[in-house]
């Protein structure tokens, strides 16, 4: 019965919807993670200024704020529609567990938003007239306003991702909060914000160091560049490495919470213990799997079919089959179904009852209960696969970059580097560093489709799936909504890149 | 604290920020008045650096309200949002076109033209209060929506989504109710006065605020013809009361009921009116009183506060429903968990932190009045 349900909704809703929501999400990202990055580099400089009183250090971070400020209304702007995209697209999925997905979202707004509006106001119109100190402090608080704000969002994420800290009343039809703490110190949500913040910063350095080597090869503001280079390459190194370190973490968060994701990003059909990880299809590191997902050169690691069909871990560990986990699905469902009318009806308690046990020792599978197919649950393997090869890739190449360039900058080791002179390279190694800043972009966007492709179809892990979760509009409303923020969305990033070039090009003001 | 304590405590603290939000729409007021307050290029640069100082407080006051309204009243999130569906996208649509086009103006690089921003920043100027106002009357006014939690789990159930809005408009019918243009366009029109008011106080320009005054009874008139239609046409009208059981019924002058039960609503509400009034009026009728902001903002912030409340406290359905009057919502049948709202309660503790330190940030950057000459030598500048 429960298929001529699912069956009633548009496809075209469902798919549009995602379509909205994946557009909007990424041109976001496009945005955000250069305000996080260059929040560090800008607070460097003027916290230098501060100390120094040079006026040099003033002219720097202005100059950097200038360029975050055309970056950062871009982020707000994407960033309102994906809230409100929560409840004009994903209704039901707002109902369901609004209670507890809501308050990251209020406290965001609360804690977060009014920070970072309140004091970048200050820092870009403040410089006549605040002291110097709460100038900086201003500063410094739009960077953590912003950060503070991408904790929350991932909180929320991470929360979708790995459900905990709630329960299902059966008496209001939704999940409710039980447990605040596990919400927003979840460890899942933990490695989410480290990985995420590090790889802003990332982007952050990269485009400091990709401008400042522009001005290099065109042998102007040659000391702004120098210096910005050495603030941009070392918080790069750091949270490269960093981004390295918090990677690994959130890989075995997802070998523990989802385990089809992992085994879509190494497109791993059978899996098994001591599994080597894929560089590229028929190269492997032997173990690199087991060691990624478990710590362990031994671990087990089960595939998609592993998944599909049932598993039983060499610990003795039993996972039932996609096939048990929608029959039991169903059965939580309709015993649900069975309770409202039992309780509406004023049934005998233990009737009651008696279903509420049915509901409880079967919801753990509530969301594969709205499965059509058993093998909806596996998400799209290239896209994972190549996504996730592409953003550890490109990390590993700028940890290698920003470790070579800090060497050029500082002559150090001299053996290796001490003829070398950061403003006399040949034009092809500063064409190199520019040509790093979209290679950036594209690992950090590829590390959003691995997290949000990988979980396909859950809108949240096991429990409740897209087509179950969007709201009920016809699908050509939404495509019209969708053309109409890819045109707006397209042309104002055209803008934005246009004044950032321009801006680069006329420089800061010494 | 009692469960019923935290639905009314949520409800204030709802109601609170979206009193904040129209007051802080005065940015769009004075956007969309910006080319006859300022008739030079130089002057409409007075007019966007005022409010391009401003803008984020209503950006992430909407926000705030936003994600506030989704934690507390997860029903109503879902409902309105995703039923109403054009209504929000269209308000959501100015609201991103007005947070690009400040940055992106005046600067070089900028193909589209600086003309083509100072447009868009018009157009939210109009839209974002017509709609915003609009979505308010909803409140007072129904909406065409069906609520069925059962359609998760039945079998006989069109969809499985519980919330459906019941025509193909999505939203946009509420423009054919003309009561809720009538509010909607009585919230353009405050806008624009607390925007001219806003203006006057924050740059020191002569021409600006000699024509200030004369643009504040253009806007001040229509503002008060139409916001006091709609107060006399609330205060008269049936209204949706839910008894102790949670069914709803139609109850005659309901909301007069609701200010004359909740006298203290009706004292904040007439403090409020008497507060905007005078921000007017001595604005009008003294030629060297430029603070009016302050008594017609805060007057703004506890009259559009009382009205909020009036349609959700007192047994009231605070989101009725035209097409099933019991899929209206109510506080009690639209609310996050006891844990939630208990959670959020010590969350909203900071607020008054919050507050002090924009109240702080806020005195700091306007001690100083906004001058052509400042403009000429700021970098920054939009």
């Amino acid at each position: 019965m429960l298929q001529n349900l699912i069956l009633n909704i548009d496809a075209g809703t469902i798919d549009w919807s995602r379509a909205q929501f994946a557009l909007t999400a990424i041109y976001h990202w496009l945005f955000v993670p250069l305000t996080l990055g260059l929040a560090v580099i800008m607070g460097i400089a003027e916290t230098k200024y501060y100390r120094t009183k040079d006026e040099f250090w003033k002219e720097t971070a202005k100059f950097w704020q200038k360029l975050f400020g055309v970056n950062f209304a871009m982020g707000v702007a994407t960033g309102i529609i994906l809230e409100f995209e929560f409840g004009t697209n994903w209704s039901n999925y707002s109902w369901f567990v609004g209670d507890i997905f809501g308050a990251p979202l209020a406290i965001e707004g609360i804690v977060a938003f009014f920070m970072e509006s309140t004091f970048v106001a200050v820092m870009y119109f403040g410089w006549k007239k605040v002291s110097a100190g709460f100038h900086l402090a201003s500063t410094w608080l739009t960077g953590l306003g912003a950060t503070i704000s991408a904790w929350w969002i991932l909180v929320a994420n991470a929360w979708m991702q790995c459900p905990v800290g709630c329960e299902f009343n059966p008496d209001t039809m939704r999940n409710e909060m039980v447990s605040f703490a596990e919400v927003a110190l979840s460890p899942f949500a933990v490695s989410k914000f480290c990985h995420t913040v590090t790889s802003s910063w990332i982007i952050g350095a990269i485009f400091c160091v990709g401008v400042s080597c522009w001005y290099l090869m065109k042998k102007r503001h040659t000391k702004l560049a120098i210096e910005s280079i050495k603030i941009g390459a070392g918080v790069g190194l750091v949270a490269a490495l960093l981004a390295g370190g918090t990677g690994h973490k959130s890989g075995m968060d997802v070998a523990e919470a989802q385990p089809m994701k992992l085994a879509a990003m190494e497109a791993l059909y059978d899996g098994g213990t001591e599994q080597g990880l894929k560089l590229i299809e028929g190269i492997e590191v032997p173990y690199g799997l087991s060691i990624m997902a478990t710590n362990d050169p031994k671990g087990y690691v089960p595939g998609i079919n592993d998944l599909v069909n049932g598993y039983t871990t060499p610990d003795g560990k039993t996972e039932p089959s996609v096939e048990e986990k929608m029959e039991r699905g169903k059965k939580a469902i309709e015993a649900l179904a069975a309770y409202r009318k039992a309780k509406a009806e004023g049934a005998d308690e233990s009737i009651v009852n008696y279903q509420l046990s049915i509901i409880n020792s079967n919801m753990q599978y509530f969301g594969y209960g709205y499965l059509k197919d058993k093998t909806d649950v596996i998400p799209p393997v290239a896209v994972n696969f190549w996504a996730f090869r592409v953003m550890v890739g490109v990390g590993c190449l700028f940890i290698l970059f920003f470790a070579v360039i800090l060497a050029v900058t500082y002559q150090w080791p001299k053996a290796l580097f001490g003829k070398r002179d950061i403003t006399a390279l040949p034009a092809w190694h500063y064409w190199v560093a520019i040509a790093l800043i979209p290679l950036a972009y594209i690992g950090s966007e590829c590390g959003w489709l691995v997290a949000e492709f990988g979980r396909q179809p859950w809108t949240i892990q096991d429990m409740l799936p897209t087509w179950a979760s969007v709201s009920d509009l016809q699908s050509s409303s939404v495509m019209i909504t969708f053309f109409l923020f890819l045109i707006l969305f397209s042309t104002m990033l055209a803008v934005e890149i246009n004044i950032l070039l321009k801006q680069i090009k006329k420089g800061p003001e010494v | 604290m009692t469960y019923t304590f935290l639905q009314h405590y949520w409800c204030f603290i709802v109601s609170l920020l979206g009193a904040l939000l129209v007051f802080l729409l005065f940015v769009q007021g004075a956007n969309s008045v910006a080319r006859s307050l300022g008739v030079t290029e130089e002057g409409r640069r007075l007019v966007y650096n005022s409010t391009g100082r401003k803008w984020e407080f209503t950006f992430t006051t909407l926000v705030t309200f936003g994600g506030a309204f989704f934690a507390s009243y997860p029903l109503f999130y879902s409902t309105s949002f995703g039923g109403a569906y054009w209504l929000w996208m269209i308000i959501l649509f100015t609201f991103v076109l007005q947070a690009v086009s400040y940055e992106f103006q005046n600067k070089i690089g900028n193909f589209l033209g600086p003309k083509t921003f100072q447009f868009f920043l018009t157009l939210n100027g109009i839209i974002g209060p017509l709609l915003l106002g609009g979505a308010v009357a909803t409140f007072f006014e129904g909406s065409n929506f069906i609520v069925d939690k059962a359609n998760l789990v039945d079998a006989g159930a069109i969809t499985p989504v519980i919330s459906r809005w019941a025509n193909a408009s999505h939203g946009l019918d509420a423009l054919l109710n003309p009561w809720v243009l009538v509010l909607g366009f009585a919230v353009v029109f405050l806008a624009r006065v607390l925007g001219i008011l806003y203006v006057m106080n924050n740059v020191d320009d002569e021409d600006i605020r000699s024509r200030g005054s004369v643009r504040l009874i253009g806007a001040a008139v229509p503002f008060l013809v139409l916001f006091v239609a709609y107060l006399v046409h609330v205060l008269l009208k049936d209204g949706y009361a839910y008894n102790a059981e949670g069914v709803i019924y139609m109850e005659p002058y309901k909301y007069l009921n609701n200010f004359l039960q909740m006298w203290y609503l009706l004292v904040i509400l007439l403090i409020g009116v008497v507060l905007v009034l005078f921000g007017i009026g001595k604005t009008i009728f003294s030629k060297k009183y430029v603070c009016g902001i302050w008594p017609a903002g805060i007057g703004t912030v506890l009259t559009v506060l009382a009205l909020l409340l009036s349609c959700a406290w007192n047994n009231t359905a605070y989101y009725p429903s035209t097409a099933d009057l019991q899929s209206s919502l109510t506080m009690a049948n639209s609310c996050s968990s006891e844990f939630t709202l208990r959670t959020m309660f010590y969350v909203s503790l900071l607020v008054p932190f919050v507050l002090a330190y924009i109240i702080y940030a806020w005195r700091a950057i306007d001690k100083k009045k906004i001058t052509k000459e400042e403009l000429q030598g700021d970098d920054h500048a939009y």
